[in-house]
């Protein structure tokens, strides 16, 4: 379903510009916890730059990031995150409570970093579904 | 912030939401849409909140966009009355 424009701007422009996109949404998604922005944000702009990709070479991209791989970064980034969250649950504490996720290490430390790798699992999740949105969208939802 | 800086952008958006229920072509509808929440994404980011300014600039101007021009393939550009 999904056909290439046989446009040279286009694939020029595109080649460029997608590193770009995809460099600024990792500071976003690594900066989230104490800067604008965050895991959802760098995740629409991931997803955003491979729907550039998708438009832009048409089948061609299935090689860099095939049609199957955004359901399962999705999964993979929901998974994590809601292993993240029960981690401080097994140890006494509630729900995303991150001070209690591994016994014996400095609270602060652990908030830190807990915060992190939410934004880091919540970008999966948004970057894959996203893609797998659109990829639906194209192929009139049999991908 | 100054004022006036939000009411001309306020105004601004409401013509181009009352523009995109009025055009009868829809792929200009969604071209107005984006542009709608491009202004939106402005506003949040004069209003001091600079991380509804980026969702809304990711989400609202790129990705609602190409989701609904993908729709228009499938439906049509033409809005029956």
């Amino acid at each position: 379903m999904t056909s290439r424009y046989e446009s040279t701007f286009l694939d020029v422009v595109s080649r460029a510009i997608v590193p770009l996109i995809q460099i600024f949404a990792l500071y976003v998604v690594t900066h989230g916890h104490y800067d604008p922005g965050g895991g959802f944000q760098g995740g629409v702009m991931l997803a955003a730059s491979i729907i550039l990709l998708r438009i832009a070479q048409g089948e061609e991209s299935f090689e860099r990031f095939p049609q199957s791989a955004g359901l399962y970064l999705a999964g993979f980034g929901a998974l994590a995150f809601t292993i993240l969250g029960f981690m401080s649950v097994v140890f006494g504490g509630n729900f995303l409570e991150y001070g209690y996720a591994v016994p014996g290490v400095d609270g602060v430390e652990l908030r830190y970093w807990g915060i992190f790798f939410a934004e880091v699992f919540i970008g999966f999740l948004v970057w894959g579904a996203l893609v797998a949105i659109y990829d639906a969208l194209t192929t009139g939802g049999t991908a | 912030m100054t004022w006036q800086i939000d009411f001309w952008l306020m105004l601004v958006l409401i013509m181009f939401a009352v523009l995109a229920l009025e055009v009868s072509d829809l792929l200009a509808a969604v071209g107005i849409l984006t542009g709608y929440s491009f202004l939106m994404a402005l506003l949040f980011a004069e209003l001091g909140a600079p991380d509804v300014a980026l969702t809304e600039a990711a989400l609202g101007a790129a990705i609602t966009g190409i989701f609904l021009l993908v729709t228009l393939r499938f439906v049509g550009r033409k809005e029956e009355h």
